[in-house]
Formats: structure tokens, sequence, C-alpha cells
């Protein structure tokens, strides 16, 4: 998979937004920094990591629609060619669908069947009905109003918008919380068939444990940037398999691992720390770490942003 | 003190069917009940009915054998999914927890909330560091029921790890009962002594 060209490149990816801080004085609050990011045909890339950390912020840089007050910087190349702000008006809700993270972005005067079956002519009914059925959703389903659904139904009506559109990239921010195990699974499954037909996924979620049993990468976010990129593989495997100590850190909080978590939190954007931005938390912390931004490294087929990672 | 509903009876309107039928629930004192149910089965409008948002259509909800009070602080604390949406947005957070006493900065500490967070306004903290205040806030109101309705689902696992060992440690010391809603069976096993299956109407081992 990795000698094809990738769908979609990264690199060195920064949004900031700019901030008047009740006086005129404006300020510039980075969010994301220096993130690199490769999506292959017929892959899913999972992205992990703590909340708050900027994953939502990528998918909408990706799409074009950050607020007014955003500046973005780096490159960001879709199917080969550079992915302008014209680019995106066009490819986004066509070749690039997203999955938003909210189930209010549904239209609350509109019943879910039709709102489902999007703008396309002819409408895309019957292939609706099948998907609703294949999640589970009773027929009725399609005659309510987002109001009238719980918020795992409305989750799955949001998941059956993007699986209709025939995108090649589909963003799927958050797609699974309120399902209940099987259907989360199956919405997993859907995703895996996409991109087994060629199509990519971005599967940006906190059910780490199931992720990392659908996708074929895992790349890991903390306080803006990617600590690490790693097969999925090696997180089925275990921490002794992982390069960063928070990517292991996320591991071992998982329920069903210890439920150990370690202690403080994200830093704030705005006020991080020099060098590692992981370091405050950091178990294998040296003077080092506070040197300077790790650069990311190629290890164990995998890339980190660790100094110590071996 | 025990906490329990009687073939609890809810829907919308008269032409709306049933969202809960007939439903028979207790949680006691120092006892832990995970409901798990595929979604659509009316767990949430549960939760909301046992901490008295909303008003049964039939059956009733009973806390020691008398309905819950009308007026004043709730015995039964209701912690949601979305923090965002439980707290005001036009509070400074400092004002979001005097609501339910006193602030000591101790036991701030114990909620992992930093002194600094207290002056900002809801927006200026992450889904994680907001759902800290919401704990916090049902914690400290000494509350003896805690309903808790997918509250780390939004959470990266660390901060759910973080704020979950909190309200056990809390729970265990002062005997208190809760309620967790949540589709994640690990978790359960993690935080609940017993499960409630609400579409099979039955309790089930861990």
């Amino acid at each position: 998979m990795n000698e094809k060209k990738p769908l979609l490149e990264i690199s060195d990816l920064s949004v900031s937004f700019l901030m008047y801080d009740g006086s005129l004085e404006r300020s510039s609050l980075q969010v994301i920094s220096n993130l690199s990011l490769t999506v292959h045909p017929g892959e899913i890339l999972a992205v992990a990591g703590s909340s708050g950390s900027g994953k939502s912020l990528l998918a909408s840089a990706i799409l074009g629609i950050l607020p007014g007050n955003a500046s973005v910087e780096g490159a960001m190349r879709y199917g080969g060619e550079p992915l302008t702000p014209e680019r995106q008006k066009v490819l986004r809700g066509g070749e690039i669908a997203l999955v938003p993270q909210s189930v209010a972005y549904l239209d609350p005067l509109m019943k879910v069947g039709r709102q489902a079956d999007g703008h396309k002519k002819p409408r895309p009914t019957a292939e609706r009905r099948a998907l609703f059925r294949r999640f589970g959703l009773p027929e009725e389903t399609e005659g309510l109003y987002p109001f009238q659904l719980s918020g795992g139904m409305a989750r799955r009506v949001l998941v059956s918008t993007a699986l209709l559109s025939n995108a090649r990239l589909v963003i799927a921010d958050e797609p699974t919380p309120g399902m209940s195990l099987d259907q989360a699974k199956e919405a997993l499954r859907m995703f895996r068939d996409l991109a087994d037909e060629g199509r990519s996924v971005i599967l940006i979620t906190h059910d780490i444990d199931l992720a990392f049993d659908f996708a074929d990468r895992v790349a890991v976010f903390y306080a803006g940037t990617t600590v690490e990129t790693a097969p999925a593989a090696d997180f089925r495997r275990g921490p002794e398999a992982l390069r960063h100590p928070y990517s292991r850190a996320l591991w071992s909080a998982l329920p069903q691992n210890g439920f150990t978590p370690i202690d403080g939190f994200q830093p704030y954007a705005g006020s991080l720390p020099a060098g590692c931005l992981f370091a405050p938390r950091c178990p294998l912390r040296t003077a080092a770490c506070e040197a300077g931004t790790p650069p990311m490294r190629d290890i164990r087929g995998g890339e980190v942003r660790c100094i110590h990672a071996t | 003190m025990r906490l329990e509903a009687n073939k609890l009876r809810f829907r919308y309107d008269r032409r709306s069917p049933w969202v809960l039928d007939g439903v028979d629930f207790s949680v006691s004192a120092g006892e832990r009940t995970a409901i798990v149910a595929p979604s659509g089965f009316g767990k949430s409008t549960l939760a909301l009915l046992l901490a008295g948002y909303l008003s049964p259509t039939g059956g009733q909800v009973l806390l020691d054998g008398a309905p819950l009070p009308k007026k004043g602080l709730c015995p039964v604390q209701l912690i949601y999914q979305h923090p965002e949406r439980a707290i005001n947005p036009r509070w400074r957070l400092r004002q979001v927890l005097e609501e339910s006493g006193s602030l000591d900065s101790a036991v701030l500490a114990s909620f992992g909330i930093e002194a600094q967070w207290l002056d900002r306004f809801p927006r200026e903290l992450s889904g994680g560091e907001l759902q800290r205040f919401c704990v916090a806030r049902a914690l400290m109101s000494g509350a003896p029921f805690l309903i808790c309705d997918e509250i780390s689902t939004m959470l990266d696992v660390i901060t759910q790890a973080q704020i979950w060992n909190r309200i056990l440690a809390e729970a265990e010391k002062r005997g208190m009962g809760l309620v967790a809603v949540t589709h994640n069976m690990a978790l359960a096993k993690r935080v609940c002594t017993r499960v409630f299956d609400l579409e099979k109407r039955e309790y089930l081992a861990l």
C-alpha cells in the first residue's frame, strides 16, 4: 500500500488563531504546530490523542472550513496537487466527505431520511434504506426529525450520509460515541469496506481500542502535533511495540489494560513548554528534552517525535 | 438509602411510542450499577427521570420511599456526556463551582482543577477540563446519588481514567450510590459492581 502515491500529504502544517485580548492588542495563538501526515488510497488512518489536541481542527483545515481568524501555514497536497482554497471548495462535500463530530450538524427541521439522501439526483433512497437496515435503524426512522432520535441513532444517520457520498476521502470525526459496541463495529466495518475499495478514511476517535482493530495506521496527537505514527498492529501488540511515552500512556489508561492514568494535563496553546511538549508529564524526561522540539524520526517502521525512543 | 424506579413509563406525547414502558430499577447506597442497552432503548431518558429532570408519564421515582424534592439541591445529581451544555457559558468557572458550595483548594486539586482555570469562561477550556468541573460540582454538592450518563465518551482515555478514579475514590469514601450509563463493557467492569440490561430488563453479574 505504501508504494502507492499518497492521496493526501500534509507537511509542517501550523494553524493559528488571531485574537484580541480585551484591549486592541492582537495576539496569535498557535493551536497546531509542525504537523505532518500522509494518507494513502485504500487505508484507514486513525487519529487518536488527547481531547483538545487539534484533531477536529485538522479536519477543518483539510476541508478549508476554519473560522475567518485562523491562518494556516505549511503544505497540503491532495492527489499530488496543492490543496488550495479554491480546490477545497470544489472537493468538500463531493470528493472529500466529513462525518461531523456533533449530532447538532443535522438539520433540525428536516426528516432524517431526506437529509441522508442529500442533494444527489436521483435520490439514493433504496441504497440509503439498505444502509439504515444494516445499521439496525427501524424503518420508520427516515420519517423522524433529529430531536426524536437518540444520540446513537443520530450518529448512525450522520455516518450514513458520508457512506452514501462517493467520496475518495472520508474524514470521520468521532463517528461512534453513543453507539453500542456492535453498532460501532458495524460502522467501522463499513469504513473498512470503503478503504478496501481503494478509498481513504481518516478516523478521528477516542475509541482507540476499536481503531486498533480496524485501522491500518494510527497517528497519535498531543498538544497540536503528531507525536507518533505507527502501524495499528503495534498498538494491538502493546506498549513494548510503541515508540512514544504518550502512546504507551494512552494504551495503559484503557479500561481493559489497567485503567491507570498518568498525572497532569495537556499544556495550553499559548503556554506550551519549551522543547518537547510532553516533557512535563514524561517519565523519561531529561534536560535534553527541553533543549528543542524533537524532530520526527523513523524508528521500527513508524515515526516518532521523542529523543529517547528506540 | 435507596433510589428506585417503580413501573416507570415515559413518552413525549400521547401519539408517540413509549420510550420506557414499565421499567423497575433500583440502586442502593454503596452500590455502583451500569446501565447498558443498544442506543434508542431509553438509557438517557431513564437517567433524566432518575435525576428528576423529566417527570414520568406513569410510575414513580422514589428516594427512600418518597418522591424527589421539588426544591433545593437535588440529592440525585446527573452528569452528562456534553459538559459544555451543562455549564452556563456566561459564567466564569468559579461561579459554576460556587453553586454547589464553597471552594476548597485541596478539594479542587484532588479533582485535577488548576486554580487559574477558575477565572476562565467555559469556552476557554477543553471538554476534558470542563467535565472535571461538572464532576466536582456534582460531588461537592454532597448528594448521596450520582448518575453518570456517558460522561467520558468524548474524552481521551487518560482523562477518562483520571476522572473515573476520582469519582470512585469519592463514592467509596462517602458510600454513595452510583449509576453509570455506558456502552463500554470494559469501563463498566472497572467502575461498577453490577450491570442492568435495560433491553432485557435484568441484572447481570460482572
